[in-house]
């Protein structure tokens, strides 16, 4: 564990002496912000109009703002994560520092999991910086903060579930570019997958369907925890994590 | 300290490491010979536990690398041909991460940054990027990275390759200096180090063991006699007939064997080597004065590490 820590630390480190966090932030920020502007106003015109027509029905600000603004920034998580993940491994087998890594007393997971930790905690806090949005509704309205915690918690377990994968690309590969693009492709992918239930409801429809992150993130961002989807999350992590672990002890033998 | 027996390593489809069998004692420096591309990297690589062998043990500090790969980490120090090191770090925060990926923490630690900063005489860097410093001083952080926990064994993986004269003097004396308490390998394809510094020699050519002996009995085995070269002309300054003076040169007592070298100008040029432990120089002279002739050069050719080297590894034993 006392190693896990060593590895997160640098990691976080080198995520904030570079432009990259900083870069990744302001981005998502900008985003974000956007996203939350158009919500809110959208919900402010709908409500003026439902007023004018004389039949005002309740409207809610968790259904209105919280969960399409959620929404949006599920779809960005998946632009934003093989950004955070391509550097992981790639950087190090490019500078040689992956021979010190693997040649410390310090076993494989944990330099793996000191390294997606540090992933997600970096996603995570660039997730933050929609939760400043979504505040101000707290100053101006009573939304409920539940659901919205449970959107967030979908949001991470996304996260950290792409993370993995991109964690898995980045480990075998030495180029950064290379493991950019192809966990992006590998995001979009299991982001579109979804659309095949769209036009086709057979059995294998429904599979490919459930292959995809955003079918999981639907409940969260509606406030329902369901089981189902935090397995799809959990095993999808616990997938990549050990694809990289196999993927580490592979290149020991071909090297 | 180190029993490495047998090892082999395969790639996909060349052998890299053939059969090597070698042994390092306690405090021992030791040089890896051999040229680019013979499998000294490998294995090193496979004493640090970075690659597993395909056959063959290898034993590092009472720990088999296959077995127990966490304990043979813990007592080696590893310096791979490039520094591993990160450039957005400064000095002192890389060799603190470093230190307590190796297991150290708190206080201890920062006596240890301090102390290996002040051996590598990299203290004065201490809070500038890695990124920023010059290759020698990169190099320096290296060996600091690789000793910081004080490891029993050392691993030197071209130590002073891309360093200025002043820094690998420096390097060497550092490397030196470290002997004591740590079994050091090193590997280099200049021979002079190995003169410099290392007191038993392991050659490798194509992944083969060709050599492994300490270098005073490297060199006193292979040299043999002594090689002389000589020189000669006309006494009136006109070249000489060359199979006529190789005859006479090939009669001096303790001669073994003559070879003609070039003929420019007037003069005519020969290697002449002695039978073993016997010095030919004075018959030489005297022969060729005898004969009337100029004797314009004479001297020892002396037979270095790197003559060695090429007859070990270009296969061509004498």
């Amino acid at each position: 564990m006392r190693n896990v820590l060593v590895i997160f630390r640098k990691e976080i480190n080198s995520y904030f002496v570079s432009p990259i966090a900083y870069g990744l932030m302001a981005f998502f920020a900008l985003l974000a912000g956007f996203f939350f502007y158009s919500a809110t106003t959208m919900f402010v015109q709908r409500g003026m109009e439902s007023q004018m027509m004389g039949r005002s029905f309740p409207m809610s600000v968790n259904e209105w703002v919280i969960r399409p603004v959620l929404s949006n920034v599920s779809v960005i998580g998946l632009f934003l994560i093989p950004m955070i993940t391509m550097r992981l491994f790639a950087e190090e087998k490019r500078s040689g520092t992956y021979e010190l890594l693997v040649t410390s007393p310090i076993r494989d997971i944990e330099i793996i999991l000191g390294k997606w930790f540090a992933a997600v905690a970096m996603y995570a806090c660039i997730l933050a910086i929609s939760l400043l949005d979504l505040l101000i509704l707290f100053a101006y309205g009573k939304p409920d903060w539940k659901p919205m915690m449970i959107g967030y918690l979908g949001l991470l377990l996304q996260g950290g579930s792409l993370l993995a994968i991109g964690t898995f690309i980045s480990n075998t590969t030495r180029s950064q570019i290379v493991a950019g693009v192809a966990s992006f492709a590998v995001c979009l992918l299991l982001w579109v997958l979804d659309w095949v239930s769209a036009f086709e409801t057979a059995a294998w429809a429904k599979v490919v369907s459930y292959m995809s992150v955003l079918t999981h993130f639907e409940p969260f961002s509606k406030g329902l925890i369901d089981t189902k989807d935090v397995v799809y999350y959990l095993s999808m992590i616990v997938l990549g994590l050990f694809l990289t672990a196999r993927s580490m002890e592979s290149t020991r033998w071909r090297a | 300290m180190i029993k490495v027996e047998g090892l082999t390593k395969r790639y996909a489809r060349n052998v890299a490491v053939d059969n090597i069998s070698f042994e390092v004692q306690k405090g021992q420096i030791v040089g890896f010979l051999g040229p680019n591309g013979a499998g000294k990297t490998t294995t090193m690589r496979v004493l640090t536990c970075f690659l597993p062998p395909t056959g063959g043990t290898a034993n590092v500090a009472g720990y088999d690398v296959i077995e127990k790969p966490l304990e043979v980490k813990k007592r080696i120090g590893y310096l791979p041909e490039t520094p591993p090191v990160y450039p957005e770090m400064e000095v002192g925060e890389y060799l603190t991460f470093v230190g307590r990926l190796k297991g150290l923490g708190g206080a201890p630690l920062a006596g240890r940054v301090k102390e290996v900063s002040e051996q590598c005489s990299i203290a004065d860097v201490n809070k500038k990027l890695i990124g920023k410093l010059s290759k020698g001083y990169r190099q320096r952080v290296g060996l600091a990275q690789a000793i910081i926990h004080n490891p029993d064994v050392l691993v030197l993986d071209e130590p002073t390759s891309g360093l200025d004269p002043e820094q690998i003097i420096h390097t060497r004396d550092l490397i030196k200096s470290l002997s004591g308490n740590h079994t050091i390998i090193l590997s280099t394809h200049i021979l002079q180090e190995v003169e410099a510094m290392c007191e038993q020699v392991v050659i490798i050519s194509k992944g083969k063991l060709v050599a492994n002996d300490s270098v005073e009995n490297l060199t006193s085995r292979l040299r043999g006699g002594e090689t002389v070269l000589v020189e000669v002309e006309g006494r009136d300054g006109s070249l000489l007939d060359a199979p006529m003076v190789q005859q006479k040169l090939e009669q001096v007592a303790g001669v073994s064997r003559v070879v003609f070298k070039h003929a420019r100008e007037s003069r005519t040029a020969f290697e002449v080597e002695s039978l073993q432990g016997r010095s030919v120089r004075a018959d030489v002279a005297r022969a060729v004065v005898e004969s009337g002739w100029n004797l314009t050069e004479l001297h020892a050719l002396g037979l270095s590490l790197e003559d060695i080297f090429l007859q070990l590894t270009s296969g061509d034993k004498k």
